[in-house]
């Protein structure tokens, strides 16, 4: 769009542009997100200065451009890398939330196993359960060898720790971030467990 | 002369006396040095490196480097701290460290380091070695995923509790941990007994009696209440 150069000037600041923020959970337990709903009342100054794309709370499929992705979990199957990457090519920040996408976390315990004789346990071998057979369904993502932390696969500019990280952890960094600091935790919120 | 000597740590003057290390100096004057191989109560094992300081411009670890009058040591510089921080990274990635399922956790002495250092993520590729766990103790569990090598076990059995029961072997980056010295390598067939000064040594989560779970409530464990730096007196 182009002015005239001469042309009236409207001096009133024009509000501030809303950030795009997108979130997802890969391999995680949606604890992060739990922990995110859980800044409570804040949200609604939240929405005042943020939008969200693509997210579990918008249910939107696919991510458009966005100043922040909010990864939830690591990576335990091909989709999960699938999804980071879009969120890496369409977010100009990607946050880490969480032990597990930070470390693998708790699914990353499988990594000593060996996938197949995790699945036939489930599936086959253990007692009480249906013994139905390891599904082989073309519509689900195949499982990774190993589970990986995100940053084994994209970019990844912060980091907030926790299991889940406490909403005032999410609160500050959130915050930090909109007011173009950059983050930082102190004493209290800062935990791995 | 009875003088009592000083030398500067960050530019604050720290009594010693003759023979005690930068470290002990410091510590005894409630100054933090990040470490994790020294024990106020045993001899200096220098293999972390994490106390590393800079004495007059170079490099040097301060619990085996003697404190000596008029020295300058550096200690918490964004220089230090960074190489403190990679070093603290290498051992998260070199072990299992999964702290949400860890009962040390909250009173963990590399988990307390890493906050101070403000350590948000393990940075490099993890390794996620293939350790085991012993369970065939009575009263203690060992789980080597957690070891950090810092070889307190090992001094403190052969020292205090004249039983040799820990030795550090292994080969390689990934294989190198605490071992058992039983013929069978289990701690099930050794005199380890949970009142030994080694059931309680280990700064971090390898060696932990059973059937004690989540004793102290989140938030009220050693390092929830006050960072390891603000804790220095309390270790002596
Ligand atoms: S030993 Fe410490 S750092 Fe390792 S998992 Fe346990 S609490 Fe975490
Ligand atoms: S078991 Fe604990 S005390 Fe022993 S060497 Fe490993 S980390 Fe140190
Ligand atoms: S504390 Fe000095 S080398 Fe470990």
């Amino acid at each position: 769009m182009t002015t005239a150069m001469n042309a009236p000037v409207n001096l009133a600041a024009p509000p501030p542009r809303k950030l795009r923020v997108a979130t997802t959970s890969l391999a995680g337990c949606f604890g992060c997100h739990m922990s995110l709903l859980d800044i409570d009342e804040r949200i609604l100054t939240l929405l005042d200065l943020v939008e969200f794309d693509r997210s579990p709370i918008t249910d939107i499929k696919h991510c458009g451009p966005c100043d922040l992705g909010i990864i939830e979990g690591g990576l335990c199957n091909a989709e999960n890398v699938h999804v980071l990457r879009e969120f890496r090519n369409h977010c100009k920040i990607i946050l880490a939330l969480g032990a597990c996408a930070i470390n693998g976390g708790l699914p990353a315990q499988r990594n000593h196993l060996d996938l197949r004789d995790v699945l036939e346990e489930v599936y086959q071998t253990e007692v009480g359960l249906s013994h139905g057979g390891i599904p082989n369904d073309p519509e689900l993502p195949l499982p990774l060898n190993k589970v990986h932390p995100i940053h084994e696969v994209v970019k990844v500019d912060y980091f907030l720790p926790g299991c889940p990280p406490p909403a005032d952890a999410i609160w500050k960094l959130l915050t930090d971030l909109l007011a173009g600091r950059t983050p930082t935790l102190g004493h209290g919120l800062m935990h791995y467990d | 002369m009875n003088e009592t000597q000083t030398f500067q740590l960050d530019g604050e003057d720290i009594p010693f006396a003759p023979g005690q290390s930068i470290m002990q100096a410091a510590t005894a004057h409630g100054a933090y040095i990040p470490h994790l191989c020294w024990h106020p109560d045993f001899a200096a094992h220098g293999s972390c490196k994490l106390c590393t300081v800079k004495v007059n411009g170079r490099f040097g670890s301060s619990c085996t480097m003697a404190a000596q009058a008029g020295m300058s040591v550096e200690n918490r510089t964004a220089e230090l701290d960074d190489k403190r921080r990679t070093l603290l990274q290498m051992l998260f990635v070199e072990g299992n460290h999964f702290c949400p399922s860890c009962e040390k956790s909250g009173n963990c002495a590399l988990q307390a380091t890493a906050y101070e250092l403000k350590m948000m993520s393990p940075h490099f590729d993890m390794f996620y070695p293939d350790r085991p766990v012993d369970a065939s103790h009575p009263d203690v569990l060992l789980d080597f995923n957690r070891c950090i090598m810092c070889s307190l076990c090992v001094t403190a059995s052969a020292e205090v509790d004249g039983k040799n029961i820990f030795y550090m072997g292994g080969r390689g980056l990934l294989g190198r941990r605490v071992h058992v010295s039983s013929e069978s390598g289990r701690l099930g067939d050794t005199n380890f007994a949970l009142s030994d000064r080694a059931a309680s040594i280990c700064p971090v989560g390898v060696i932990l009696p059973k059937r004690r779970g989540f004793a102290v409530p989140i938030g009220e464990r050693k390092y929830d209440k006050a960072p390891i730096s603000a804790q220095v007196k309390e270790r002596v």
